[in-house]
């Protein structure tokens, strides 16, 4: 079938490169990494490069970008968590622009790999785990005891605090990679709809308006969604920060 | 510590992979594709590609992180925060021109009320000099005036007492003349001032 809707997760092989018998060759996704790596940057470095006053249309995209995660990094983690804002930062535009560069028929998604959306949550977590004990040393630990709960319910609530602080690498790298796979299967699956039904004759191409409308609608939709996913993740890289920043101060 | 975990899920995957070419045999779409690619299972389940996938997506986004730390950051937020020192600038300068503005409104409104103030002192004056004057003109025409009643009193009183003095002289000769006519015989004069001066005092 041409219109395999899993097809597009495929990772084609480029440059085969093997390193102690660990396959490391560069791959479609790589590819679209130092992409996503280049327009990202590319687009920050040369908006940016007339520092006017007033700013243009594509030099005011990278500031707002710049104060809306400044912002929100503030509000998350105080002043103090903007020490972390460059990897806030950074994360932010890779996932957007991921993201956004999936949007592209024929374009590979990066963050749709599970891997890549895992190996930055447990980039986040882990910074968050290393950052709050060489901090505050086991006072970091106070995180999973919350201040007035009764001693009988103690153990339960500490319990409760430390499995879900383990599962934040894992939803936060689920959601993310989750939300960039089912919102491209879909489109997929429904722009499949369109090309089989119109292979159908005249009836067919009539029907197949239904899907078409579907697939411009799932299209805005996604475009709404590569952005939010970038979003939740820079937001919720912040709260787990202003734990690591904050430990007893729910 | 992720990579490691991702060294021993691949280690097996690995020795996997010169199995890969007979994946390639049944390629099933007509679509031309690069290079291999596995039919085994779900590809982002894949683990053959995880240390590949783990190793680019470190040496980008680790370079990504370097150049927005280093060129991005630095750049943005001089930007930022010199468009905000030259509003504060703008800002600053424009409440020292309306406190100079605001300064140079009262003064001159000080001036002006100076002004009037001195417009008011010399309408005062003069009208006080013009009030002085006249008050001082109308005493001297006055005073004049006394003066000149005083004298026409005295000269009517003189006058009076003039002809009051001749009314005797008058009357002697009248009686003198009348005595002539009545009786033709001269009446002497001291008779007849004697008569005057009794019906003078008489009368």
């Amino acid at each position: 079938m041409a219109n395999d809707p899993i097809h597009q997760f495929h990772i084609n092989t480029i440059v085969p490169i093997e390193i102690g018998g660990i396959d490391f060759s560069f791959t479609n996704a790589s590819l679209f990494m130092v992409a996503t790596v280049a327009i990202a940057a590319g687009f920050l470095y040369f908006s940016t490069s007339q520092r006017s006053l007033i700013p243009g249309r594509a030099q005011s995209v990278a500031e707002m970008s710049y104060e809306f995660v400044a912002n929100m990094l503030r509000e998350g983690a105080g002043s103090h968590g903007m020490k972390f804002f460059p990897l806030v930062f950074s994360l932010f535009m890779f996932i957007l622009t991921a993201n956004l560069i999936g949007m592209f028929p024929y374009f590979f998604t990066v963050t749709s790999q599970i891997i890549v959306t895992f190996a930055l949550s447990i980039l986040v977590v882990g910074l968050v785990v290393v950052y709050g004990f060489a901090k505050h040393g086991f006072r970091f630990l106070k995180l999973f005891v919350p201040s007035g709960v009764p001693g009988a319910l103690l153990p339960l609530v500490v319990l409760i605090e430390v499995i879900s602080f383990i599962a934040r690498p894992i939803s936060l790298s689920v959601r993310l990679f989750a939300n960039m796979l089912a919102g491209h299967i879909t489109l997929k699956v429904f722009a499949g709809f369109v090309t089989s039904l119109g292979a159908l004759g005249a009836l067919g191409i009539g029907t197949a308006i239904l899907p078409l409308i579907m697939t411009v609608a799932l299209t805005g939709l996604e475009f709404l969604v590569a952005f939010l996913q970038a979003y939740v993740f820079a937001v919720l890289t912040c709260m787990y920060l202003n734990d690591a920043l904050h430990p007893d101060g729910h | 510590m992720f990579v490691t975990s991702a060294y021993a899920q691949t280690a097996p995957a690995a020795s996997e992979t010169p199995a890969a070419p007979a994946g390639e045999v049944h390629t099933e779409t007509g679509v031309a594709h690069g290079g291999e690619h596995e039919s085994a299972g779900f590809p982002p389940f894949d683990s053959s590609h995880f240390a590949s996938q783990l190793l680019w997506l470190a040496i980008t986004f680790g370079l990504f992180y370097l150049v927005i730390q280093k060129v991005i950051m630095p750049r943005v937020g001089g930007i930022i925060e010199d468009r905000k020192g030259r509003i504060a600038g703008d800002l600053e300068e424009a409440s020292r021109l309306k406190a100079e503005a605001d300064a140079a409104v009262e003064t001159y409104e000080k001036e002006l009320a100076q002004a009037r103030s001195k417009a008011n002192g010399i309408a005062d004056a003069a009208r006080n000099d013009a009030k002085a004057k006249a008050a001082a003109d109308r005493t001297a025409i006055e005073a004049e005036l006394a003066a000149k009643l005083a004298a026409a009193e005295t000269r009517i009183g003189e006058i009076k007492s003039k002809a009051f003095a001749e009314v005797g002289t008058i009357a002697e000769e009248t009686a003198t003349a009348i005595v002539d006519q009545l009786i033709g015989g001269k009446a002497t004069g001291d008779d007849i001032k004697a008569a005057v001066a009794a019906a003078k005092t008489g009368a």
